[in-house]
This record gives C-alpha cells, sequence and structure tokens, in this order.
C-alpha cells in the first residue's frame, strides 16, 4: 500500500523534476504510437469503408483475416517483423542479392518499431471502422447518389456520419499500441535514448526490482493515455448537435 | 403474461447455471483430490510445500537449473521449486520483501549488504563461473586474445558498438566494475544500453553486430545461434562468484535453509559435472567451503 503511494509521488516529482531521459521516453513513445496510428489510419480507414459498404470478391475472406489479425498476440507481430528484418531473415539476403552490399541495421530502430505497431494496430482500426460503416444506413448512400454524388463524395458522407465508430477505431488502434510492451521490445531493443519508450521502461525497472519507479511510470503512462483519450472523445462528440 | 415468462426465462437460466457451477465444482473437486489417489503409489506420501528460488536470468539461461532442481527435488521430496529468474536487482528486492525463500545470486557486495540490513540470515560461496567478451568474427576493434583492460580501451577508442545489460543485473554490475578498472565512462552513440536479459543482448549484439560481455554459461547454450566469437577470455577479473542467501523470515524458512546446506553441501558434484557431456567442459566451478 505504502508502495503504491509512494509511487503516486513519485510520478509527480520525476514529472516536475523535468528529468529529460523521462521526457524523451515519453516523446518517443508518443512519437512511434502517433506515426503507427496515423499509417494504420491510412490503410484501416478505407479498407474498413470498402469493407463495410462495398460487396467485392474475398470480402468475407478479407473480414476473417482482419478479424484474426485483431486478436493477433502482440508478440506473435513482433516475432514476425524481427524475422523479415533480421540479418538472416528475407529483407537483408535480398538487399544483400540486390545491391551486393551489407545492409544496414533494420532491428532495433524506430522503423523496426512502427512497422510492428502498424502490424498490431491496423486489423483493429479497420475492424471496428468497418462495422461503423456498416451501420450506417444505406438510404443515406442511396439518397447521396440519387443526387448525383461521385464515389468520392459519397465515401466522405458515409465516413463522416460514421465518424464516432471511426474514431473509436483510431482510439482502439491507439490504446492497443501505447500500452503494448512484447512487440516493441523485442524489435526496438529497449535501447537507452534510442528506442526505450515507457512501456520498455516499466518492464526494465521492475526487472532492477525500482517498483516504485516502474509503478510511477505506470500512473504517467495511464496519464498521458487519460489525456489523449479526453481529447478524441472529445472530438468524436464535436459537431453533434443534429444527432441524438 | 410477459412477466409470467420474463420469469420463467430467468427460472430456466437459473437451472442451467446452477447445473453447470456444481459440474465444474465436482469437476475442480475431482481435480483436486486426483494427486491424492494417485499418492498412494509412490512409496512415501509426502505433504510437499513450495520453496521459492529468486534467481537471475542469466543461471536461469544457462540450463543449470534443469539438472539442480530435479535433484533437489530428488534429495528432499518435502519441496517443490518455484525458480523465478529476475535481475539481481529484483532478485535481492524479492529477498527484501520476503517474496522469496531463498536467493541464488551473482553479486557479492550487493549480497553481503543484504544480510548485513537484516533481510538474509547468511550468505555462502556456492560456486563460480566466469565472465567472455564476445564479438563479431572480424572483431573491428581487434581486441582478440587482448587483456580486459586493453580491449575495453580498444573499443571505446574506436567506438565500436557495444551492447551493455543496462538492468542492474549482476552481469550489468561486473561490466560496470570492468569499465571503472580500466578508466572508462563508456558514453555515446556506440554504447547500447539494452536493459534486457543476457540472452536478448546476446542475441542483439550477434544482430548488430555489436561487442557484449557474457557469461560463459548462456554464451555456450546459445552459441549455435549466436554469430558472435570468445575475443577475450580468462583474465583474472572475469570470475564471477555465486552466493546462496535464506531470506529472514520466509515463508518457508525450513526448505530456504535446505536449499542452503544442500547446494553448498552434496550439489557441489552435481554442479561440477554440469556442461561436460554438452560442451565438453564444465560450466561452473564449485567453491563452498
Amino acid at each position: 500500500m505504502e508502495t503504491l503511494w509512494q509511487s503516486v509521488v513519485e510520478a509527480g516529482r520525476m514529472l516536475v523534476s523535468g528529468d529529460l531521459s523521462l521526457y524523451g521516453i515519453i516523446g518517443l513513445s508518443l512519437r512511434v504510437s502517433g506515426i503507427s496510428i496515423a499509417i494504420a489510419m491510412a490503410i484501416g480507414v478505407p479498407l474498413g469503408y470498402l469493407m463495410g459498404s462495398r460487396r467485392f470478391v474475398g470480402r468475407r475472406l478479407v473480414q476473417v483475416l482482419v478479424n484474426t489479425g485483431m486478436g493477433l498476440p502482440p508478440v506473435v507481430a513482433g516475432l514476425t517483423v524481427y524475422i523479415l528484418l533480421s540479418r538472416t531473415g528475407p529483407v537483408s539476403e535480398l538487399w544483400a542479392s540486390l545491391s551486393g552490399s551489407i545492409p544496414p541495421r533494420m532491428l532495433f530502430t524506430l522503423p523496426a518499431m512502427i512497422f510492428a505497431q502498424v502490424v498490431i494496430s491496423t486489423p483493429l482500426v479497420t475492424g471496428v471502422t468497418a462495422a461503423a460503416i456498416g451501420s450506417v444506413p444505406v438510404e443515406l448512400r442511396l439518397q447521396a447518389r440519387s443526387l448525383g454524388a461521385s464515389s468520392w463524395q459519397e465515401a466522405t458522407l458515409v465516413i463522416k456520419e460514421a465518424r464516432r465508430g471511426v474514431m473509436a477505431a483510431v482510439v482502439a488502434g491507439f490504446g492497443g499500441i501505447i500500452s503494448e510492451v512484447g512487440a516493441v521490445m523485442m524489435v526496438g531493443g529497449n535501447i537507452e535514448g534510442q528506442t526505450r519508450v515507457m512501456t520498455t521502461a516499466i518492464v526494465l525497472e521492475s526487472r532492477k526490482g525500482n517498483f516504485g519507479i516502474a509503478l510511477a511510470l505506470g500512473f504517467i503512462l495511464i496519464g498521458i493515455a487519460f489525456v489523449i483519450n479526453n481529447g478524441l472523445t472529445a472530438l468524436q462528440y464535436s459537431g453533434g448537435r443534429y444527432e441524438r | 403474461m410477459i412477466d409470467r415468462l420474463k420469469g420463467k426465462a430467468i427460472w430456466r437460466f437459473s437451472v442451467v447455471f446452477l447445473a453447470f457451477a456444481l459440474v465444474f465444482s465436482l469437476a475442480g473437486c475431482a481435480a483436486e483430490e486426483e494427486p491424492v489417489v494417485e499418492e498412494p503409489a509412490a512409496e512415501e506420501p509426502v505433504e510437499q510445500s513450495n520453496l521459492v528460488l529468486a534467481s537471475t536470468t542469466s543461471t536461469q539461461d544457462s540450463g543449470l537449473f534443469d539438472v539442480l532442481i530435479p535433484a533437489f527435488e530428488d534429495a528432499y521430496p518435502e519441496y517443490k521449486v518455484e525458480v523465478i529468474a529476475v535481475g539481481t536487482g529484483a532478485a535481492l528486492e524479492m529477498g527484501e520483501n520476503k517474496d522469496a525463500d531463498v536467493l541464488l545470486v551473482h553479486a557479492k557486495a550487493r549480497e553481503e549488504e543484504l544480510v548485513a540490513n537484516g533481510f538474509g540470515e547468511y550468505r555462502e560461496d556456492v560456486m563460480y563461473n566466469d565472465f567472455i567478451i564476445v564479438g563479431p568474427a572480424d572483431d573491428p576493434a581487434g581486441i582478440k586474445g587482448m587483456s580486459v583492460t586493453e580491449a575495453l580501451v580498444a573499443i571505446a577508442d574506436s567506438e565500436s558498438t557495444f551492447i551493455s545489460r543496462g538492468d542492474d543485473s549482476g552481469t550489468h554490475t561486473a561490466e560496470k566494475n570492468l569499465w571503472s578498472g580500466a578508466g572508462i565512462e563508456p558514453a555515446g552513440d556506440w554504447y547500447l544500453s539494452a536493459g534486457q536479459g543476457m540472452g536478448d543482448v546476446l542475441v542483439m549484439a550477434s544482430e548488430t553486430p555489436g561487442y557484449t560481455m557474457t557469461d560463459r554459461a548462456t554464451y555456450l547454450n546459445m552459441m549455435d545461434d549466436l554469430a558472435v566469437e570468445i575475443l577475450v577470455e580468462g583474465d583474472n577479473v572475469l570470475f564471477n562468484q555465486y552466493g546462496v542467501i535464506p531470506v529472514t523470515g520466509a515463508a518457508n524458512p525450513e526448505g530456504a535453509e535446505a536449499f542452503a546446506q544442500w547446494v553448498t553441501g552434496d550439489a557441489q558434484d552435481v554442479i561440477k559435472t554440469y556442461g561436460e557431456d554438452k560442451f565438453g567442459q564444465p560450466l561452473f566451478f564449485p567453491n563452498a567451503q
């Protein structure tokens, strides 16, 4: 009990003291997960729109793949990315055979971490977006089309209509990766000042036996998640005066 | 009418739920009773108590426990050993919090401090192994065959990548001592502090590629999957002493005492031969007094 209270105090002290390495770690977490969620949205929102609004060959298969991907253990995503990017992996071999030079190190870098987080969050964004798009009444689309909307305009309208669901998709995806530890530990390597993020720092401090600091970092992570979700929720419900 | 139907539905649901609960609780009982039914078949029915052994990831990775723990449980069938492999820092913290019954770690000064602060009954030498410096075969800093100090100076001067455990473990503590012994404060882009276990760091060194310091046992166990070689070994400063500490106020003090006595007694022969069949050389050298 004492440790719990002490770590709340410690969390505040760490934030106020302006510890540069702490702010570096927080910044890196936000940067990696922010870029990842942006890429996941760029892939997942259009794909989710297609799945939720169009019939096409193989849609069921895509749906099953996406749903399975939503349940993919992050550490398996991490392992897959690890094997792909390893110096003995296929990407390195391809590089070596094409350029004849030794490939640069790809593991233990930010792009590797982003790659893994995109793999984890894209199915989440896609699946939830598809569900949200699917629940938009078909009449809306028919009406838009009858008024002469292009398919681009129609898509914009439908996504706008389903924006709460789409935001929920983004929140789910972002929550999944900012709190994830197995994959970023594996492909990032938890290198101090380079690839160490909030979650891997928490694991490290707990392994060291610094339970108080580990918990304090946990509180800071929860605090950041709260602030971000607060902002996203505000966006989600903004401009809702025409609705219930 | 609707209310009556609802009532019926709830009633039916409750019956089904209760039936399930009954089946599951019976299944639970059966599962619990099973060992008791089988137990008389064994020669001596013994009441087993759990013994929590906190140790380090490098000891776990060396594979020693796979031999040591079954041997202890054969000698003392009344104890069931649970090995918690963490960094030395966390293992010592587990001792302070009485979350472990007995510690087997390798950071002598900190172990003695733990006992002096009243968290451990006593500390006894158990065995030692040695550290080695490994690196890529092309050896960019040219450290092969050097002494530890020369090698570290060469790595720092050439700014060759060196991956540190960086996790406050016994191995990390030993590595820091070597750097300060060489009069170097390692810092810069070439010095990567990974904050991970020995196995993870060896894989990183192999991938990067870079140098690192490791215990010999973990390296030999993983050698086939690594692209790093032994470059520096046999220097006196690479000696790594293990100690055992029964935790004061432990949940299972008798078990802790029994383990400490055994590991410094009968187990010494087990330790001496471990690794010979697999690697052609022992990995640990027993030296209990």
